[in-house]
Formats: structure tokens, sequence, C-alpha cells
């Protein structure tokens, strides 16, 4: 089953929220990724048929739905709010799909007590959705997605609304969950690591455009765009505009770097170059990293990670990703350390023309779900 | 005893003293009510009760008004559950206007419809039957139960509707199994509404009949007569006239604190 969208766009009175685009997404797990008003919810509801496109066709393995009733179609959605039927219990929440599917009494049992197991709902059965906890009530909203075999799955940011500690939880599940789906599964996120947790492909959208598509350690590790770089990255990647000349790439116009590894061929001209947070340090790491003279302006402790914002007397800005809590005093002079190898570099015309070519190099491995630094 | 408490005895004691001043009458008869003051009933007799409910010209009055109040509750919600769920979910040209006219017609006195009611009755010879009435009173119990389901439909999210459809629930069955369970104490709430305006309306229900379908509260003007009024039978048809008010009042007292916190009601 292949979902494909054929110049689809959405406007809502004189809005445009979707501009005319082109997609393609495979059985698997589909990243969203994007800022909040990105458009990625009126995607979904598109995908899902609870509205019309303004333009262009909507088309399920092949065969156009794009006016098909959503009642014939065979879509689930889970909603970023805990949506159940208040008055079911939770099996019957559960058994609502399937006995509108017709389904025998003993099957719709046996289904039901398979998905309750599988989501850890069966304790709470005879329950109803508003005598649940945030965390099960969700998971009652997935199990109904889940249970009635649909072969598009959309999650419009499920996990938003949970605690941190839930969220952790039924992440990891997740994954496992989407891993034995023949169904096209689009998650809609707001958060790089969530989508990089999750792997699969990725969509970044960003004010109603798609800015890149393809596997997500791809687009995590040559963002098409500027813009899809600060999208996949938490905290947004630092971007400079500089230039190249005389051998030397400059970042702003006084931070100068010797052109080697991935940046060797780069042609003289304008760039702007992007290094993501945590490839910043504060410490030199090794005898090619470059010191950027800089003034904290401000330094936020993050759990066991701390975010430096500093900016350099030229004016340019930049955020350092830390591990550990440090406490700088505000205003004061540091030094922090980029090293060239981890430098994005974009052309004026906003394409990527060089990634970090470590980066790539280990892109064979996935990263660590434990971490929050899933790929360093 | 605080300046609280003692506010809301005098509250009571106004609010409660004509209620048990009927009472107190409707168990008299009409010679001790005149024949002298007295606080609490002298010479106790059930007469009065026992003429109502035994006279076939006064139960029926009874019978007539919960006939026509019942069927105007019913069509009444049946017609503007599907008016509220529109206006709750979808918008469409002229929508706000259409739902704030809804309320105006609140506004217009009965009278003012009495006369082309009494005409286009007449025609369609609906003249002196219980649907007459109950269709009548649509005339401001409609808007009315609009206006309060509309408030409890929107407190339900969107996406409910949304889930039933993708489970593939078809909108009749959506609606029924689903929904109206969700929205019970709202239409609990506005069918005592409806019930309550239709009961207690007169002049178009006493306009558009004569005989055979009489509502109780015409039915009270007879106690006048030449030898004057028949005060105990009067008080004691007022009393009866109070309960089924009180008793729908005590069926529903839990959502209309719901209703209230809306504030639809």
């Amino acid at each position: 089953m292949t979902l494909k969208l054929d110049q689809v766009s959405k406007k809502v009175g004189g809005a445009q929220h979707l501009y005319p685009l082109d997609l393609e997404l495979k059985p698997g797990l589909n990243v969203l990724i994007g800022p909040t008003l990105a458009g990625k919810t009126s995607l979904m509801r598109l995908m899902a048929g609870l509205d019309k496109p303004s333009s262009g066709r909507i088309l399920m393995d092949g065969r156009e739905v794009t006016d098909m009733p959503i009642q014939k179609r065979s879509v689930a959605m889970v909603y970023q709010q805990f949506i159940n039927y208040p008055s079911f219990t939770v099996y019957d929440n559960l058994a609502s799909p399937l006995r509108l599917a017709g389904l025998a009494k003993a099957e719709i049992e046996r289904r039901v007590r398979e998905m309750a197991a599988l989501l850890h709902l069966e304790p709470y059965l005879e329950r109803l959705p508003g005598e649940l906890s945030g965390g099960q009530q969700q998971r009652t909203a997935m199990a109904r997605a889940l249970i009635k075999d649909a072969s598009l799955l959309l999650f419009d940011e499920p996990l938003v609304n949970l605690d941190y500690k839930l969220r952790e939880e039924l992440r990891a599940e997740m994954r496992e969950i989407f891993q034995r789906r023949q169904a096209v599964v689009v998650y809609a996120t707001t958060e790089p690591l969530e989508a990089l947790l999750l792997g699969g492909a990725s969509t970044v959208l960003d004010a109603g455009r798609v800015l890149q598509h393809g596997p997500t350690l791809e687009v995590y590790h040559r963002p098409a765009t500027v813009r899809a770089g600060q999208i996949f990255s938490d905290p947004p990647m630092n971007t400079v505009l500089g230039k190249v000349e005389d051998g030397m790439a400059w970042l702003g116009e006084q931070i100068g770097l010797p052109l080697a590894g991935h940046l060797t061929d780069l042609a003289p001209g304008r760039y702007r170059f992007g290094v993501r947070a945590n490839h910043l340090f504060i410490a030199p790491g090794s005898a090619e990293d470059v010191a950027i003279n800089a003034v904290t302006q401000l330094a936020e402790v993050n759990g066991s990670e701390t975010f430096i914002h500093i900016t350099h007397h030229d004016g340019t800005y930049w955020v350092v990703q830390e591990e550990g809590v440090h406490s700088l005093g505000l205003g004061k002079e540091i030094q922090i350390y980029v090293h060239p190898r981890h430098l994005f570099v974009y052309d004026e015309a906003d394409r990527l023309v060089a990634a970090p070519r470590s980066e790539r190099r280990l892109a064979a491995t996935p990263p660590e779900p434990e971490t929050r630094h899933g790929a360093h | 005893m605080s300046k609280r408490r003692l506010g809301l005895i005098i509250y009571f004691t106004f609010l409660l003293l004509p209620l048990y001043w009927m009472f107190v009458m409707s168990l008299q008869t009409t010679e001790s009510i005149l024949g002298g003051f007295s606080l609490w009933p002298r010479d106790i007799t059930l007469a009065n009760y026992t003429k109502i409910f035994t006279d076939q010209s006064w139960y029926s009055g009874y019978i007539n008004s919960i006939i026509y109040v019942s069927m105007n509750t019913v069509i009444s919600l049946l017609a503007a559950l599907p008016a509220a769920y529109a206006f709750s979910r979808y918008s469409f040209i002229g929508d706000k206007h259409m739902f704030f006219w809804l309320l105006t017609n609140r506004m217009a006195p009965p009278a003012v419809f009495l006369l082309p009611f009494f005409q286009l009755y007449s025609t369609f010879g609906l003249i002196d039957t219980h649907i007459a009435v109950a269709i009548a009173h649509c005339l401001f119990n409609v808007p009315l139960a609009v206006w309060i389901l509309e408030g409890f439909m929107s407190g339900i999210p969107r996406e409910i509707d949304e889930t039933a459809y993708l489970d593939g629930y078809s909108f009749p069955r959506f609606f029924l199994t689903v929904f109206i369970p969700l929205i019970r104490a709202g239409i609990g709430v506005t069918a005592f509404f409806c019930f309550m305006f239709s009961w207690v309306e007169l002049l178009l229900a006493r306009t558009l009949t004569t005989t055979s379908a009489k509502p109780i509260a015409a039915i009270m003007t007879r106690t006048q007569s030449a030898a004057g009024l028949d005060w105990g039978l009067l008080a004691a048809a007022g009393i009866l006239t109070i309960v089924p008010g009180a008793l729908v009042v005590y069926f529903v007292r839990n959502y209309m604190t719901k209703g209230f916190a809306l504030g639809r009601v």
C-alpha cells in the first residue's frame, strides 16, 4: 500500500495552508517533521480525507480516493488530544471499529485482548476513558487506531500532551509496534529527536511547503536547505553568512577555517555555513579546532546538558550544546571551538553543497535510541 | 446568627409564603377560607382534590396539558438536535446571524402571533387539537432548545466525530450511539425547559383550544361564577399544577448545574 499525493494544496479562506505538493509515502514509518503551523495537521487531515484538498489528487495504491467518503477508506488517526468515546468502556472503545466491520464476537474479543496486551491496557478494559490517566487514555486511542489494521495510520503529535517520562516510554514501544506493520504510518512531530528515534523516512515541512523528503538519517545528515537543517536540529542549527576566499572558509568576517576534508573542493564565493549546536564545544577537542571568541548571553541548563547562547563581536549569534551542567557568568568572554569537519555549507541559492563526511560514514549505523544525542 | 443566614431566611419566607398559603387554602372549604384568618388550616378537607380527580372536566385539563406539553417537548428536541449539531459543527453563510435570529424569536411576545396563528390553524382545521398547541409552542421552545443544545454540543471535541467516521460509523449511527449519550445532560436540561415553558404558557394554549384540548390553566378560570370564586378548588388546582414541574426539576437537578455552568440556561 502506498499513498501518493499529486499536486495537493489546501487553501482556507485567503490563507494558503499548503502549497501544491507531491509526496509518495511507502509502507513503514514516515515522519512529518516541521515547526508548529508548518501544515502537518492540515496535510494529515487531507490524507485522512477529513478535509478535501483545494486542488490535486490523493491516490492509495494508485486508486484515486480524493472524493471517497472517509468511512470507506482504510484510515485510522490518533490526535494530539486524547480522543476516545467517553461513554464507552476501554473494551468497547477498542471493539467499536471491529463491530462496525461486522466481525464475529469471539474474533473481536480475541483481537481486543491481544491489542490490550500489546499496549498494557488489560487492567483497564472495564473502565471509562475518563477514569484513566493521560498516558492510558492515549494508549487507548492508539490501540483503537491500531486494532482495525487500517492501511493508513496517522499519528498527529500523539505524545505532545504527555509528561516526559510517559513520552519516553511510549516512544520506545511505538517503534516496535510500527515495525511490525505493513501499513503506511505517518507520524507528525516537531522534535528531531523523535524522528531519529523512530527512523523510517522523513518529510520536512515548513510554512506549507515540503522542504525535503528521504530516509530520516539521510535527511538528518544532509539537510537540503538551511531551513531544513534548522528544523531537523534541536536547538536549531547555527548558521552564519560567510565566504570562501584564498583557500580559507570565512564564517562571518573574522573566523577563518582551513579548507580541508569535505570542504576541499569549495569554489570561492559567498556561502552560508551551518553548525549544529552539539558540534560546538567550550574546550578544544583536537589541534584543527578553530576558536571563536564570544560573549555569553544566556546559559540554560536542560537536564544533563547546558545550552549556552553566545554572541561573537561581529554580531553573529551561536548556541552551544554542551554535556554536563555548566554555570557560566553572563557577559563573560569565552572561547568556543568548532572543527571544520562539522560544517554544513549552502550556496547562495540555498542548496547544500557540502555536508560533514564523518556524519555520512556514521550513517551506516543507526543512532542509539536511549541517548538524547542519537547522532553526533 | 449571621447576617447571611438571616437574609436567606427572609428570602425563603418571601419565596415560600405564597406557596404555603395556597396549600393551606387548598385544604379548606371556601367558607372556612373566607370565615376567618388562620396561619394553619382548620377543618382540613380533601374535598377540593377529590373533586379535581373525579370530575372529568377537571382532570381532563391536566391530561390535555400533559399531552401537548409532551408532544411539544418531543417535537422541539427532534427539530433542535440536528439544528444544534449543524450550528455547532459546520460553518455556513449567515450561520451566526441565523443563530441570533432564532433567539430573537423568544423576544417577540406570543400575543403578536396570536391572530395569524388562530387564522392559520382554523384554516387547517387544527383548532382544539393537542398538536395545534404543541406546534404553536415550538415557536419559542425550538430556538431555546437549539441554543441550549448547541452549548452542550460545542463542549464535545469535534475530533470525536471525526474518529467515529474514521472508525466507520455512518452519521446516523454515530449520532445515536455515540453523540447522544455524550450530551444526555444537555438533552435533559433542554427537555425540562421545553416542558416548563409549554406548561405555563396560557395565551396560545387557551386561544387555540375550545373544549377537547383545553389546558388546565384555562379550566381554572371556570372557578369564577356568579356566586364568587371557589377559592379552595382554585388553590388545589394550583398545587397540582406545580407538582409535574417540581418532579421534572427533581430529576434533572444535577444536569441543570452543568447547564448553568455552560452559561446557556
